[in-house]
């Protein structure tokens, strides 16, 4: 065997092994710094081995947990709720697009398909939800903008229902006599699995990871969302604060916080659902991105 | 069925063909099941993207709260002339063109390579893994990806400024100051952030390649470099060719998160940080400045619809399976 090929297997491996040290070390950084002392921080930065560990800054947030649970529950309501929407408005528009019979099919994917060519821009939309629909300050303002259907999604959609739904299946419904919803609810969907998990997990993913519309919409306290209430904590730590339960209190809560090490105990506490669930669905994800990209 | 017939029977005369209009209204009323399912989504279609749309006339209004806007008066061209007589415009197509442009080059190359080096390997639960680690970084907010910066730059404590100065002896820096390493590490954020999912698609593509290309170079005694240049590349250089394309095609267009929430908008960094995007939020929300924001939103959207026109004929030339219509 020459040399050669000897040691490529090994540098592939080197490659790919520091490869995934650069992926995960932000993160192990970032739970360290959470975990260490305040005052071995002052002393010697943040560090990936920290002279003295302490979870204070855990214990100041869970004795003051009311703006994060708060902001926690806003983001499993509005992400519950928005995927399963966006699945369902989803799967209603690109099913019918996937029957060659349909009438008007050409009309209705060019309506669909001009939004990913052309847009009115941030402006005119941001004042269509807040004077026309009147978002502002309201959980919709963080479901509906942008985020409940994706042209994209509803292309991938479609072609999954044209590849791999047989006509002959929904000739047969209609043979027995079964309404096109009948059909759709009961022959389709079943055969749909694979598509429906993949766009629920897009949906899931954006939802729990917004913070533009909260951003943009959302002014109150108690109902922003914990991706906003990190942005708001990154830039100044007494957001956190703001909260407890009186104002005389602030002050002395806040000379007492372990400011560096609890902003990074936010951001574990922020990503933790999402990384403890990974492992479980990264296998869906990695085929929905794979299926996405043999037709786009 | 038969009652069908016969009612069709009476309605159509023999001798007259009937309409291709009632055909099709007879088609409507057979679909209008599926029709009705389509209408949540025509509706939300409408209210978040059409609507918006015709709302780029407020680029062309001189907006008055007291008039709203219908009643207050045109201004003409003022707000792009305004636009386009300021510094700004230049400074942010500049950035916005550049750093694309950049991504595109260091995102296909890296996410070629691993790719290219993924597919080596041949234990599928080893595979797997990595898979699984570079995807991660793609999977979480910008926020978070703030978070991970900020634990790196920090002045005061943050890993380069404390541990690695100390190691290689330089002095610390305030990164959150200093305008001009901004495109270094946004490059560098975007690719960390972004290699991972790219390398998948083209992953995939190269999965997709016939095994008796490989099995018939290895009877010929091709070296696994003369198979990865002869073979793997040439056969998915229409993906990657598609891929670059539909990117040029949004060159005019940045992720708001990356410019905004990465450099924590700070104002010294603005330079090389300050976007279309960013410009757009900011002469709204800050300034208030609806119509040179709506007209610098139009100049975007009108270029980016130029550009996805021009990217889709030529993809069109290359693969007709990968253009978008």
């Amino acid at each position: 065997m020459p040399i050669a090929a000897r040691i490529r297997k090994p540098l592939i491996h080197l490659f790919f092994l520091l490869f995934s040290i650069a992926s995960l070390m932000p993160f192990v950084l970032v739970f360290m710094v959470s975990i260490t002392d305040e005052s071995s921080i002052l002393k010697n930065g943040y560090s990936f081995f920290p002279s003295k560990f302490n979870f204070a800054s855990y214990q100041f947030l869970f004795n003051d947990f009311g703006q994060i649970a708060r902001s926690y529950g806003v983001t499993i309501l509005v992400t519950l709720i928005g995927t399963v929407i966006s699945l369902f408005i989803t799967a209603l528009f690109a099913y019918p697009l996937s029957r060659k019979d349909l009438p008007l099919r050409r009309t209705m994917s060019f309506i669909l398909f001009f939004t990913m060519l052309f847009s009115g821009g941030m402006v005119p939309w941001y004042i269509t939800y807040v004077t026309m629909l009147g978002l502002k300050n309201s959980l919709f303002g963080m479901i509906i903008p942008n985020l409940l259907m994706s042209a994209f999604n509803v292309l991938l959609m479609r072609s999954f229902f044209a590849n791999t739904i047989p006509e002959s299946i929904v000739e047969s419904g209609t043979i027995d006599g079964a309404s096109e919803l009948t059909i759709f609810l009961k022959l389709v969907v079943p055969l749909s699995a694979p598509i429906m998990a993949t766009i629920a997990l897009f949906n899931l993913l954006a939802f729990w990871n917004d913070w533009y519309n909260c951003m943009l919409f959302i002014d109150k306290p108690e109902l922003i969302n914990i991706q906003y209430l990190m942005t708001k904590t990154l830039n100044n730590v007494q957001f956190l604060v703001m909260k407890a339960d009186t104002s005389s209190q602030a002050g002395e809560l806040l000379a007492k916080m372990p400011t560096e090490g609890v902003r990074m105990a936010l951001a574990i506490i922020g990503i933790a659902p999402l990384l403890i669930a990974y492992p479980f669905f990264q296998k869906y994800y990695i085929s929905g991105i794979t299926s996405g990209a043999v037709k786009g | 069925m038969t009652e069908l017939a016969s009612s069709d029977a009476i309605t159509v005369t023999p001798t007259v063909a009937p309409s291709r209009m009632r055909i099709f209204r007879r088609k409507l009323k057979k679909y209008r099941a599926l029709l009705l399912m389509m209408i949540p989504g025509l509706i939300y279609l409408i209210v978040n993207n059409y609507i918006p749309m015709y709302g780029v006339i407020l680029a062309f209004k001189e907006l008055n709260y007291v008039d709203g806007i219908f009643g207050s008066p045109w201004a003409g061209l003022y707000n792009f002339k305004f636009l386009f007589n300021s510094p700004d415009a230049y400074l942010i197509t500049r950035n916005t063109v550049l750093y694309n442009g950049a991504f595109i080059i260091v995102n296909t190359s890296i996410a070629l390579l691993v790719a290219l080096l993924v597919n080596e390997i041949k234990d599928k639960v080893v595979t797997r893994f990595y898979q699984s680690t570079f995807l991660l970084p793609h999977i979480i907010s910008m926020v978070v990806v703030a978070y991970l910066v900020y634990s790196f730059l920090n002045a005061e404590s943050g890993f380069i400024n404390r541990t690695l100065a100390n190691w290689f002896g330089f002095d610390s820096i305030s990164w959150y100051n200093e305008a001009n390493y901004w495109p270094y590490i946004l490059v560098i954020v975007n690719m960390w952030k972004s290699v991972g999912y790219l390398a998948i698609i083209y992953f995939a593509a190269i999965i997709g390649i016939d095994k008796e290309y490989y099995e018939a170079a290895t009877i010929d005694g091709a070296s696994k470099w003369k198979q990865m240049t002869r073979i793997t590349l040439p056969l998915i250089a229409p993906m990657i060719i598609v891929m670059t394309l539909l990117s040029i095609s949004t060159i005019m267009r940045s992720d708001f998160g990356l410019f905004y929430q990465v450099p924590m908008n700070s104002g010294p960094l603005m330079p090389t940080t300050n976007t279309i995007d960013t410009f757009v939020y900011r002469a709204m929300i800050v300034r208030g400045d609806i119509g040179m924001s709506t007209a610098a939103g139009v100049y975007q959207s009108v270029v980016c619809f130029f550009l996805i026109l021009g990217a889709n004929f030529a993809v069109r030339r290359i693969s007709k399976d990968n253009a978008l219509f």
